[in-house]
């Protein structure tokens, strides 16, 4: 499609990076930014966009979407993650490497990068795997996997098992200054759990994983990251005694960041229900003082970050005995109307709320996005605030159709999504 | 939330747990047991209530005891009755759960008697029946992981009332492996339901569930101090996996703390019975001497198993 | 309070009394179907001349009707103090009407064994059968109309006493 200079007026211009929340129209050409505010100087508009009751914002960035390509297209497939990713205003997305086969060598990143790149949709941006087939005992080719375009090195959802190959893998990021990404969780602890251990696993009969699975490895990871110097971002927090330590370690003077998954800012481990597959997740929703710590959290920028998590997962996995389910949801579209909602309910101010879902991440993935300025690339997402809409099977684009959130409803719809300039999504 | 085990009209239209059953519905399973306990002592046991009825019994974990006493219960009632041993779960022989359920409903089936390994899968099904508008066909939990046994919560119910009548003054401790334990769990939700003001637990803290107190019960680690007026002892059965390892040094520490011997039992009150759910392991939960005495009433509870079950299935096998 | 139009319960008890005390067996077994025949069966083993031991049944499990009403709430259990092998047995009810608790009472008691012999008999017989079953002693006979029941009530003192209820509230007898 041929670049059209574009002009989005009469919306309400919300720029956390570059503290902008005013009325403003934006002028895109070639793929950019021309200017904020004024026409330049000899500008002919070819589509206007009309942004009246909508918030214009930098293209959302979600540092954890499951694209389930390669190897598990039977889940989803890029065509339809791609698609949804848009619809829900992400333009930007980082892609956790458990894939199949993990994404622990440079080929499969790029094949993975080139497919995403032919669709012309949101950009993506893979997290390497830390050792090779995230088995855990050797590290990965860092060098060759961030030159192929990964961000940063992760171990994906695989609970850290040998501290000794963590600690080397970290001083070995280190040297080059790459990023590792570690969900803390201490596998021992956490075997064969699918519940927060507390009243609901109890009453349910839900084998356990207690929240000190998670806060002793937020222990070990920042030691290990004090030690080795490298660059920790630890992944999907749960439990409120993580967020005291997080907080506690910034203040400390640690450089360390973390997120949390939009699923556990609004739900605990009372949604489960009668054993309701949908809210098998993982990490599991804890409980009602863990979910309120995380709010907090993310409130206060101690959780620097809010992601989806995207897990598409297929309707048999879902349709077996809690325990034997598979965990996760669905979430790219969800990622800002779960923020919105958030915002709403805690009195959050909506630049602080919107910067959590792009300048923030935008800053630990180290990618030059999350902002609008002239000359940066025009990723641009236009919502509606208060247009409500229903979350159900017809309405998600994701090919996982299960989420928690099926049947409710959310206030929060994208209206435009730009990426380098061109619409990708339109409703 | 929507109990799944009441029907619109507030009728019993499965039996998943005891938890959150109305006090009216579990009284009328009791009451509606006690007329079937005398039919056992008949030389005709069957009376024609489910004449016509299909019964399956689907034992994804096997157990021969349950399912035939189960199995025993249709008969009375003049069902048809097809034993279904699965053995392991489905999933690893390629069939879902719920694909084996919707073959079976295919074979008109009317009951479905379900003992799983995993906490939840009752309930599946039952949503699974209502999801494809099959309000017919009814779900029994024979037990489901460490989530629930309700038949036998109902037949301990039924004999302590027996022996005790009035729950609203009694004390029971359950002993041992709550934390693993349906049959804890069970008896617990309807020890509270029906009004008992002390429900005590007793076990080391390795067999103890986070939260515990949250069912409504006090919490013990000294056996002595937990048998201590008790009217009700129940000792849990120990499965042999917990014996040793990270759980509990070995049966015989077990045995030392926590077994049942006469006496413990007598600083329980002079009249207290005592219960097992069976099978029983002697020498570790509970010595010989105390099995086979004068307090133990434990083959009663397996008579009491059969009215309870007989009374479960006729009351949701002749519901609308 | 005597309901017009229904004959006094305690005068035609004395009545069907009457008509029994000749007939029945020296050895006759009572069996009063609950809840109403085991008030009368208890009556009827006063009343009567001789030693007539008393059975209570009830026929709930026996019920035809059963998959359209569910099981009814209170369930009392059958209480047979004697041998139903051999025995002389007479059933005792209170209203006979489609004769569907009769026959319910039968095959209940063949479940227990095989009598010699059933008679029947009833305080009220308001007609309109569907199975081919008839008293061999009726306390007395009443038209009654299809939306009505007739009930047999007692009262604290032991007092019997019939009265009428709309059909929906009493099960068909």
């Amino acid at each position: 499609m041929t670049a059209t200079n574009l002009e989005i007026r009469n919306g309400r211009v919300v720029d956390p990076a570059n503290a902008v929340d005013a009325k403003a129209s934006l002028f895109i050409a070639e793929g950019k930014v021309v200017a904020i505010g004024a026409a330049p100087p000899g500008w002919t508009t070819g589509r206007i966009v009309d942004a009246v009751g909508c918030v214009v914002c930098p293209g959302l960035i979600d540092v954890a979407a499951r694209l389930r390509e390669p190897g598990f297209e039977y889940k989803a497939t890029l065509e339809s993650e791609m698609a949804a990713a848009v619809a829900g205003g992400v333009t930007s997305l980082a892609c956790p490497p458990d894939t199949d086969p993990p994404l622990d060598e440079p080929g499969l990143v790029e094949m993975l990068k080139h497919r995403a790149r032919s669709l012309n949709l949101a950009h993506v941006y893979p997290i390497g795997a830390l050792t090779v087939g995230l088995k855990g005992e050797a590290i990965t080719e860092m060098g060759e996997l961030a030159e192929a375009g990964c961000i940063a090195f992760s171990q994906a959802d695989a609970p850290q098992a040998d501290s000794q190959v963590l600690l080397h893998a970290m001083q070995y990021a280190a040297t080059f200054g790459h990023r590792v990404w570690l969900r803390p969780l201490d596998a021992h602890l956490a075997r064969d759990g699918v519940a927060h251990d507390g009243e609901v696993a109890t009453r349910l009969g839900l084998a356990a994983i207690p929240s000190c699975a998670e806060t002793i490895a937020v222990d070990t990871l920042c030691a290990l990251a004090r030690v080795t110097g490298a660059r920790l971002h630890l992944a999907r927090l749960s439990a409120h005694e993580s967020v005291q330590r997080v907080r506690e370690a910034k203040r400390s003077g640690l450089d360390v960041t973390c997120d949390v998954a939009a699923n556990n800012v609004h739900l605990c481990d009372t949604d489960i229900g009668w054993f309701d597959a949908h809210y098998h997740l993982d990490p599991p929703l804890r409980g009602g003082r863990d979910r309120a710590a995380l709010r907090a959290g993310l409130a206060d920028g101690t959780i620097d970050l809010v992601c989806s998590d995207h897990t598409p997962v297929d309707d048999d996995a879902k349709q077996l005995p809690f325990a034997e389910s598979e965990p996760g949801a669905t979430g790219l579209e969800l990622l800002l109307p779960l923020t919105l909602k958030w915002a709403r309910e805690d009195a959050v101010a909506l630049p602080v709320a919107l910067s959590r879902i792009t300048a923030d991440p935008a800053r630990i993935m180290g990618i030059d996005a999350g902002h609008i300025a002239v000359g940066a690339p025009a990723d641009i997402c236009v919502f509606d605030p208060e247009a409500w809409w229903t979350v159900d099977r017809r309405s998600l684009k994701s090919q996982g159709k299960n989420t928690p959130f099926l049947g409710l409803e959310l206030a929060g719809k994208v209206r435009f999504t730009l990426v380098a300039g061109q619409i990708v999504h339109e409703a | 939330m929507h109990n799944p085990q009441l029907n619109a009209r507030g009728e019993l239209t499965h039996l998943l747990t005891l938890e959150g059953l109305p006090v009216e519905v579990i009284v009328r399973i009791l009451d509606t047991a006690v007329p079937f306990v005398s039919i056992a002592e008949r030389d005709v046991k069957k009376v024609p209530l489910l004449r016509g009825k299909a019964v399956f019994n689907l034992f994804f974990e096997s157990s021969t005891r349950t399912r035939t006493t189960f199995e025993i219960a249709a008969k009375r009632l003049s069902a048809d009755v097809i034993n279904l041993n699965i053995g392991v779960s489905s999933t690893s022989k390629g069939e879902t759960l719920l694909d084996t359920i919707d073959n079976l409903v295919a074979m008109n089936a009317d009951m479905f008697v379900v003992r799983h390994a995993q906490s939840g899968a009752p309930h599946l099904i039952a949503q699974h029946l209502l999801a494809t508008r099959r309000p017919h066909i009814h779900v029994i939990n024979a037990g489901d992981g460490r989530h629930s046994h309700p038949t036998q919560g109902l037949l301990d119910l039924f004999t302590i009332r027996h022996y005790k009548q009035d729950f609203r003054g009694l004390t029971v401790a359950i002993v041992g492996d709550i934390l693993h334990s349906r049959v804890a769990r069970s008896l617990i939700h309807g020890l509270t339901t029906l009004g008992t003001p002390e429900v005590r637990v007793i076990g080391p803290r390795t067999l103890l569930p986070a939260a515990v107190e949250s069912l409504g019960v006090r919490v013990f680690h000294d056996m002595g101090e937990g048998l201590r007026g008790a009217d009700v002892v129940v000792m849990l059965r120990l499965q042999s996996e917990r014996m040793k390892g990270s759980l509990l040094p070995s049966a015989g520490e077990f045995f030392k703390h926590y077994g049942l011997t006469a006496d413990k039992l007598a600083l329980a009150k002079p009249d207290a019975i005592v219960m097992h759910p069976g099978p029983m392991n002697r020498g570790v939960e509970i010595e010989s001497a105390v099995a086979d005495g004068a307090h133990s009433v434990i083959l009663p509870q397996v008579t009491f198993g059969i009215a309870v079950r007989m009374a479960v299935m006729s009351m949701l096998g002749t519901s609308q | 309070m005597h309901t017009p139009g229904l004959p006094d319960a305690e005068a035609t008890l004395a009545g069907l009394a009457e008509r029994m005390a000749g007939a029945i067996a020296a050895d006759a077994r009572l069996v009063g179907i609950y809840s109403g025949g085991a008030w009368l069966a208890q009556r009827l083993a006063e009343i009567l001349p001789g030693n007539h031991p008393v059975g209570y049944i009830d026929v709930s499990f026996y019920r035809d009707d059963y998959g359209k009403k569910g099981l009814r709430a209170k369930v009392e259990t059958t209480t047979l103090p004697f041998e139903v092998g051999g025995a002389r047995i007479v059933l005792v009810d209170d209203v006979l009407y489609t004769g569907r608790s009769v026959r319910a009472a039968i095959n209940e008691l063949f479940d227990y064994g095989r009598p010699e012999s059933i008679e029947l008999a009833v305080l009220i017989d308001r007609g309109g059968r569907e199975l081919p079953i008839e008293a061999t002693y009726v306390g007395a006979r009443v038209a009654v109309a299809r939306e009505i029941s007739v009930v047999l009530n007692r009262h604290l003192d032991g007092r019997l006493e019939l009265t009428v209820e709309p059909a929906e509230s009493a099960p068909r007898a």
